[in-house]
């Protein structure tokens, strides 16, 4: 167990490998180390965005739904307010169209009616005039006797 | 059992226990086999306790080739991973190495505030390396040394960190930082201040400069010492237990070397924490 000059061979292998390890050895190690951590960090960050995103579109997607159900419900209770619409409107003019029907009908009746009365009227007066002619087998002035017929035919 | 059968128990011991030193022998000196070194001395290996006479200026070859080794593999494996190292999922090296630089990282950042590029890759090689050489305690103790007799060569510690030359190498690296960095980051009037004129109060400057002092001086001590001291009583246990009969020594080995994985990672730790917060203390104003 003698000092002796190991001790100075030692020191210098000392500072030789420290100054070394300091270049060579801890730079690289640490960088990749900080590196690593920052694409950890980054990782996680993009992670928690993305999750961040996917509630938000989770959200939305929900109320564009509930949107989209409420639009619908408006659109079909438009639609059969609408439709009742179209329905009334539709009741009502074809009421009118049977009423106008009916009145022309009914103008149209009392027409062929009334044009059935005249030729009726006509010809009695003239089966009339026949009969009072057949009955006195004599001639007799149509002229004399036109005012009486008529005011027969008009009584019938 | 023993790497060379003639020997005693504490031959074995000391052998175990003696670095394979390169070193110069004086003149004149009376060798181990008896023979005497010429004119002008010689640059030998020491055998049995000729490192004593070698003085300073001599190398443990064994603490070198092993420490350099370990370290050498220590930025091959963590370059390898660095040079890979990608932002996407890693790979099993890079994981591993990932995990030790993020749990040096986090130390570091726990006890040292100020900016400093250094601290950090400092406190990772500490770790990792006195983890490494307190690692080679784990092979069985006379795998690697009877290899080397066999091959020729007379002594083999393959354990750096119980070299104490390897260990105060180390912290005394660390005092020349703590005193690099509490002059140029506090300044030289400020760290003067502070061992001279506290804990006392500035009557007391030479009684403040004793406290500080010894407080200074103990922490390179302590520091190199306490990671010596642990690996060097764990190693000697490793030694003691390779002493019984082969077929008794897993009863003690065994729980041992599952309790020393505990204490090389702990000593490891405990380097690097502590130089973190010596540096830490050096870079601080008041």
């Amino acid at each position: 167990m003698n000092i002796n000059a190991t001790i100075i061979g030692q020191a210098i292998a000392f500072f030789f490998f420290a100054w070394f390890c300091m270049k060579f050895v801890w730079p690289p190690v640490t960088a990749a180390l900080r590196e690593r951590q920052k694409k950890i960090a980054d990782g996680l960050d993009a992670a928690e965005r993305a999750s961040r995103d996917l509630e938000l579109a989770k959200e939305k997607a929900t109320q564009a739904l509930r949107e989209g159900k409420e639009q619908a419900a408006t659109i079909i209770e438009q639609a059969n307010k609408r439709a009742s619409q179209i329905v009334d409107e539709a009741k009502d003019a074809a009421l009118a169209e049977g009423d106008r029907l009916k009145a022309a009908a009914k103008a149209e009746i009392e027409q062929e009616v009334n044009r059935a009365r005249e030729a009726l009227r006509a010809q009695v007066a003239a089966l009339a005039v026949a009969g009072a002619e057949k009955i006195l087998q004599k001639s007799v002035d149509k002229e004399a006797q036109a005012e009486l017929v008529e005011k027969l035919a008009a009584e019938l | 059992m023993a790497a060379e059968g003639a020997l005693t128990t504490s031959g074995y011991i000391i052998h175990h226990l003696t670095n394979l030193t390169f070193g110069k022998l004086p003149e004149g000196f009376v060798r181990y086999d008896g023979s005497v070194v010429g004119e002008g001395g010689t640059w030998t290996i020491a055998h049995g306790n000729e490192a004593a006479t070698m003085g300073f200026w001599a190398i443990n070859l064994d603490s070198m080739l092993f420490s350099v080794g370990l370290g050498l593999f220590f930025i091959w494996l963590f370059r390898k991973a660095a040079t890979k190292a990608t932002a996407g999922v890693p790979g099993g090296l890079q994981n591993f190495v990932e995990s030790i630089v993020e749990f040096v990282d986090d130390n570091v950042k726990s006890s040292f505030h100020a900016r400093n590029q250094f601290v950090a890759p400092l406190a990772l090689t500490i770790f990792v390396w006195v983890f490494l050489m307190n690692l080679m305690d784990l092979i069985p103790v006379d795998w690697i040394p009877y290899l080397a007799t066999q091959l020729g060569v007379p002594y083999l510690k393959i354990v750096p960190s119980t070299d104490v030359n390897v260990t105060m190498g180390m912290s005394l690296s660390v005092f020349a930082l703590i005193l690099y960095y509490s002059l140029t980051v506090k300044g030289v009037g400020e760290f003067i201040g502070e061992l001279t004129l506290q804990p006392l109060g500035k009557y007391m400057i030479p009684a403040n400069l004793f406290l500080e002092g010894v407080n200074l001086l103990a922490k390179p001590v302590s520091l190199g010492l306490r990671l010596f001291g642990n690996m060097y009583a764990g190693e000697m246990i490793f030694i003691l237990i390779a002493l019984l009969p082969f077929w008794a020594q897993w009863i003690l080995s065994v729980p041992w070397a599952i309790f020393h994985i505990l204490v090389i990672t702990l000593q490891a730790f405990i380097f690097m924490v502590l130089t973190v917060v010596y540096l830490s203390m050096a870079h601080e104003s008041h």
